[in-house]
């Protein structure tokens, strides 16, 4: 995109940009929630006000198995929030940017909700190119075909997960767990891959203790673990 | 189960809502590279990954219907795309799907036994 393009040449640029491979991502990993969310019980306006509302798949994906566990409603509503704690300093550090020129907060307190890794990225990288208005303009566009993709991979998961032969519903579920696996695997920093290690092998036995809390119990004693490990080891290492 | 889920649905919506209204609100105040929020990541991953092995390990709902060794083979051979086709994360889940898949319709014709 040119520097300093607005109307319609942002909004042509910000539905191509999405139209690659941020929707086509949303698509497959949405359909395997839309699977999962037929498969743990929810309807589909349920499913589908997940996506928009939650906005943010690891959220969701906590929803979807808590809530077919049964666990009790506060340690769902805690382990949907903390899956996408990552939203505040992504906000922190980019709503600013969409801040600029604009006269009521109200706008962002809206255009907050569309913001997810996606929408994120694509907005830092544009930001440079656009005045506060473009960027705004950019980032709704953006932000609402990626929700869009969203939208129609929940529904077709959803739907495909009641119509197609059983292994099929299978492969379709498993997406959730394979995705993350390798979302994971592309993941750089010290202190995040001794948490994820950490949870990976906290999370089935803590699971078995307490069905109710285990999630949650496994963010905080991982997470705060590999927080502390990552502080202290590198530490260590430096003395002779 | 269907009448409690829409309120713990909309609560969680709102939960999430929280970090991004605190995000724009508090944007000038803090630093997003700060030791809050690396704890703050640290802990949201773990759990992430803890759910994501539970998922994997000891499925609750239909994938509870597959044997544990098709679940891990099939992962196996997803990082195996993934590592060997220069770390794309899509062709790396659709071959750990498709083999997850193509697993369950052998078995059920009868071909592996199980």
């Amino acid at each position: 995109m040119p520097e300093g393009s607005t109307g319609r040449v942002v909004v042509r640029c910000a539905i191509l940009d999405a139209l690659g491979l941020p929707s086509l991502v949303l698509l497959a990993s949405m359909t395997g929630f839309g699977s999962l969310a037929r498969e743990s019980s929810l309807s589909l306006e349920l499913a589908l006000l997940s996506t928009a509302g939650v906005w943010g798949l690891p959220g969701q994906l906590a929803f979807a198995e808590l809530y077919a566990a049964g666990s009790e409603a506060v340690a769902v509503v805690m382990a949907v929030s903390l899956a996408n704690a990552r939203f505040l300093p992504m906000a922190v550090s980019f709503m600013p940017l969409l801040q600029v020129g604009l006269v009521r907060r109200a706008w962002l307190m809206a255009l907050v909700q569309l913001l997810s890794v996606n929408t994120w990225a694509a907005g830092l990288r544009v930001s440079p190119l656009l005045s506060g208005r473009e960027r705004r303009r950019y980032f709704a566009v953006f932000g609402g075909v990626c929700m869009t993709a969203a939208l129609i991979g929940t529904a077709t998961g959803y739907l495909a997960a009641g119509a197609m032969p059983r292994p099929v519903t299978f492969g379709l579920v498993f997406l959730n767990p394979v995705f993350f696996a390798l979302i994971f695997a592309d993941m750089r920093g010290h202190a995040t891959a001794i948490a994820l290690a950490m949870g990976a092998v906290l999370g089935p036995l803590l699971h078995l203790v307490s069905p109710d809390w285990g999630v949650l119990a496994t963010g905080l004693i991982a997470g705060t673990g590999a927080f502390w490990l990552a502080r202290v080891l590198p530490a260590r290492r430096q003395r002779p | 189960m269907e009448s409690s889920a829409w309120p713990l649905l909309l609560s969680a919506i709102a939960a999430t809502y929280v970090w991004r209204a605190l995000g724009v609100l508090l944007s000038a105040r803090i630093d997003p590279q700060g030791d809050l929020f690396q704890w703050v990541t640290c802990v949201s991953y773990a759990m992430l990954a803890g759910l994501i092995a539970r998922m994997t390990v000891m499925p609750l709902g239909v994938l509870a219907e597959t044997p544990l060794v098709d679940r891990l083979v099939a992962m196996a051979i997803a990082f195996a795309v993934y590592f060997g086709w220069r770390r794309k994360v899509l062709p790396g889940v659709a071959a750990g799907v498709a083999a997850l898949i193509l697993f369950a319709m052998v078995r059920e014709n009868g071909l592996l036994g199980g």
